[in-house]
């Protein structure tokens, strides 16, 4: 496809920092049609804020009107798309050119969210203030096992099915939400479970029975973040046990921070052993017009070394990771880190890939 | 706005404390053995955001002062599965035993325990009430899930058990050290502010107004009451409001020795015997975290031992830079020719540089705003740590930070 469309985000971004997108197609996401909900978990410390991130953008870059949202309270959407801390409010923070989508983001806190319903479905006024005097909020919100989720993944629902009690409400293609951690992800979109021993009846628990019914639907996929060392993979397996205990549906596993594949397996191979040809290898060298001493070839060795007994850990975790049994995609490491034009070439990863 | 959110906020939202312009002062190490080797020191704690390897840190800084002569109990949160099994505490049962293959020396033990958090929460329970009333809690729905799941349980059963370890460790004289991993929590302030939020939830109008009778003369004449209590019958359902009320009404008598517990605790983070030690990786995210932290326990005045970096990338040697590494590549590339090896070991290094300067941009300005924290800096190991060999590694490279040869020498090598 020839045109390249560019995709601006919300304010003050450089021109320098434009980055292209692939072209519009006018599908959701290739790898699950029909899903409209992504949910996005991950051990700590695998960049599943960053994935969200690049998987609303990719879902724009196709056309969609994208929702990405977040829910513990870490701004970490602001800090990545470089606006200001975002509000209970669904604030644009990417807009597409020709033919591609709009991303807005929104950070639910349980508080607001509790409001919010309260306001819309018992026009309580006056009295909801009064909870907040009471400290029925703060309850509610902090205390009450589960109803804090219930109240999260409830505005989720809610976006994803506008009705009428919210007049004017932008309607959503695809939303993608920033879940909590791996540990904690089947306990969170568990709602119903969490609840039973509590609320056995009652508007609380009806609410919680249809987000469940939404969950639990081919309309809802489960990512999962993770890097191939052994803990993360180990977390990603008993994850997606946990969620499909629940029977919670399992969207895909994203492979983070993968190292460069530059060196084959018998190059690997003789840098474990060292057994590496030294003359060919300083010939290279200096045919690539660096001289080289024995410093420096002593140095790239090691460092060939590391990163060879690195990939083999890699390989026998990503082996792992293929025995999950969920469609795999791979992200690479991003040396310079990950900045805006990081974000969209990950984008451009997971639209390749079929993810997004 | 809630409590809760007000302490979110405002820890974050506080004016930053430290020097207003850079300094060029040189940047303090973190000394791992004479925090270890201080015998006046009976705690640390390691915190810090999920993924930076806190309880490895927690768990090779246990094992290095039980090898330099502590008695040592370490409480981890949860584990690597293999780690756990080398330690042998697979199994969840809240009580500290032996680690096998312990080098002890000079009377130095350690014993190592995973958290079980709910059944923590119901010795409380047991300790604190009669028999038949802990029964009575223990069976209460509105118990049994808030001791299991809610937001904070974890947190602040963290802090419950350290309080139970050092009360034990003062009456029996069993560990002279304890050290503490602390949950893998959205942020790493929740474990201070948990039993905070406990107490001020027990302290709370909402607690009273649950344990205010119905009707009759006691009842309470707000403007607010009924329709609040009308509220929450709407939307929880009379039953839930029901087992709420009978597990406050249990509750009620515990609710003072809880208080009474979260405060203590709190001031034993204060007490000079406690050190706490930040850990973090040299990513934007947990670097920020853990500048959080320290300005945190700075307002707190909880005692601050230092930052350990972990997983930092080491510098490859000699002087090649990133950029003659990549002109070079590109060179071959145009030859023509065959040369695999040198082209992808130049790509390697040009893109391992380029990981150092970004950590170590990351690094400094942590520095640069916090020049009085000392700190250590780990270098990223190429495998997995899972048995005491790979903890008594870590636990060298703690303790190599800081160059203990007579200053004399140090400075004669520097000439």
């Amino acid at each position: 496809m020839s045109r390249v469309p560019e995709v601006t985000p919300g304010r003050a971004l450089p021109a320098a920092t434009l980055v292209r997108m692939p072209a519009p197609r006018a599908e959701s996401a290739p790898d699950f049609p029909g899903v409209q909900l992504h949910i996005v978990t991950g051990k700590g410390g695998t960049g599943k804020s960053t994935v969200s991130a690049a998987l609303a953008l990719a879902l724009a870059s196709r056309g969609n009107t994208v929702l990405l949202c977040e829910v513990e309270g870490r701004q970490g959407i602001a800090q990545l798309f470089d606006v200001p801390p975002l509000p209970y409010e669904e604030r644009r923070v990417a807009r597409g050119t020709t033919g591609a989508g709009d991303v807005y983001a929104l950070a639910i806190d349980a508080e607001s969210a509790l409001l919010e319903y309260l306001d819309m479905y018992y026009r309580l006024g006056r009295a909801g203030k009064a909870l907040d005097r009471f400290g029925v909020v703060e309850f509610a919100t902090t205390i009450a096992p589960g109803v804090r989720d219930v109240l999260l993944t409830g505005k989720v629902y809610e976006a994803a099915n506008r009705n009428r009690r919210n007049k004017g409400a932008r309607e959503y293609d695809a939303i993608v939400l920033d879940a909590p951690p791996t540990g904690r992800i089947s306990q969170f979109l568990n709602v119903n479970t969490e609840l039973a021993g509590l609320a056995k009846v009652g508007p609380i628990k009806s609410q919680a029975d249809v987000v469940m019914k939404l969950l639990r639907s081919s309309r809802t996929a489960i990512h999962l973040v993770t890097v191939l060392e052994e803990m993360p993979v180990q977390e990603t397996g008993d994850g997606i046990a946990e969620l499909r205990g629940a029977e919670l549906p399992v969207g895909g596993v994203i492979v983070n921070m993968v190292r460069p594949q530059d060196l084959d397996a018998a190059e690997r191979a003789a840098l474990l052993d060292g057994t590496v040809d030294r003359e060919a290898l300083v010939a290279s060298l200096e045919k690539a017009g660096i001289s080289a001493d024995d410093e420096l070839v002593d140095g790239l060795l090691e460092e060939g070394h590391d990163h060879a007994e690195r990939r083999q850990l890699e390989d026998t975790q990503r082996a792992l990771v293929e025995q999950l049994g969920a469609p795999t995609y791979e992200l690479p490491l991003l040396p310079g880190g990950v900045d805006l034009a990081g974000l969209y070439e990950l984008a451009e990863a997971l639209c390749e890939e079929g993810l997004g | 706005m809630t409590p809760r959110a007000a302490t979110h906020q405002s820890s974050r939202a506080t004016a930053r404390v430290g020097p207003l312009v850079a300094t060029h002062e040189p940047k303090q190490l973190l000394d791992v053995d004479a925090l270890l080797d201080d015998r006046s020191r009976g705690i640390i704690v390691c915190c810090g955001s999920g993924g930076v390897g806190k309880t490895t840190t927690s768990a090779a800084l246990a094992l290095r002062a039980a090898e330099r002569g502590r008695r040592v109990v370490v409480l981890t949160i949860d584990p690597a599965r293999r780690l756990a099994q080398s330690m042998g505490i697979e199994a969840l049962d809240n009580t500290p035993r032996p680690v096998p293959g312990v080098k002890g020396k000079g009377g130095g033990s350690l014993d190592a325990m995973m958290l079980d958090m709910k059944r923590t929460f119901d010795e409380v329970v047991q300790s604190q009430a009669s028999p038949e009333k802990a029964e009575q809690i223990l069976k209460n729905p509105f118990y049994i899930a808030v001791s299991s799941s809610f937001a904070g349980t974890q947190e602040y059963m963290a802090m419950e058990k350290l309080g139970q370890l050092d009360k034990d460790a003062q009456h029996t004289g069993r560990w002279d050290l304890i050290v503490v991993d602390t949950p893998p929590s959205r942020s790493a302030l929740d474990f201070l502010d948990a039993p905070e939020r406990l107490s001020s939830f027990l302290d709370g109008k909402f607690m009273k107004l649950l344990l205010a009778p119905a009707r009759g003369p006691a009842r309470l004449m707000t403007a607010g009451f009924g329709m609040v209590t009308n509220a929450i019958t709407k939307i929880i359902g009379a039953q839930v409001l029901q087992d709420m009320k009978a597990f406050v009404a249990a509750f009620d008598t515990l609710f003072g020795g809880f208080r009474q517990r979260a405060l203590r605790t709190f001031e034993l983070l204060q007490d000079r015997r406690t050190a706490f030690v930040v850990v973090a990786a040299p990513e934007p995210d947990a670097l920020r975290e853990a500048a959080y932290f320290v300005e945190r326990l700075r307002a707190e005045q909880m005692p601050l031992a230092g930052l350990v970096v972990n997983r930092v990338s080491s510098k490859p040697s000699g002087d090649l830079t990133a950029h003659a590494a990549m002109t070079g590549v590109e060179q071959l590339r145009t030859s023509g020719e065959d040369h695999g090896l040198a082209a992808g070991l130049l790509r390697l290094h040009a893109d391992r540089l380029t990981v150092v300067e970004r950590e170590k941009r990351l690094t400094r300005r942590f520095g640069t705003s916090h020049p009085d924290v000392p700190t250590a800096v780990l270098p990223a190991l190429s495998t997995d740590v899972h048995d005491l060999d790979g903890l008594r590694r870590i636990g060298d490279l703690l303790g190599a930070q800081v160059d203990h040869r007579p200053a004399r020498r140090r400075a004669d090598q520097a000439g």
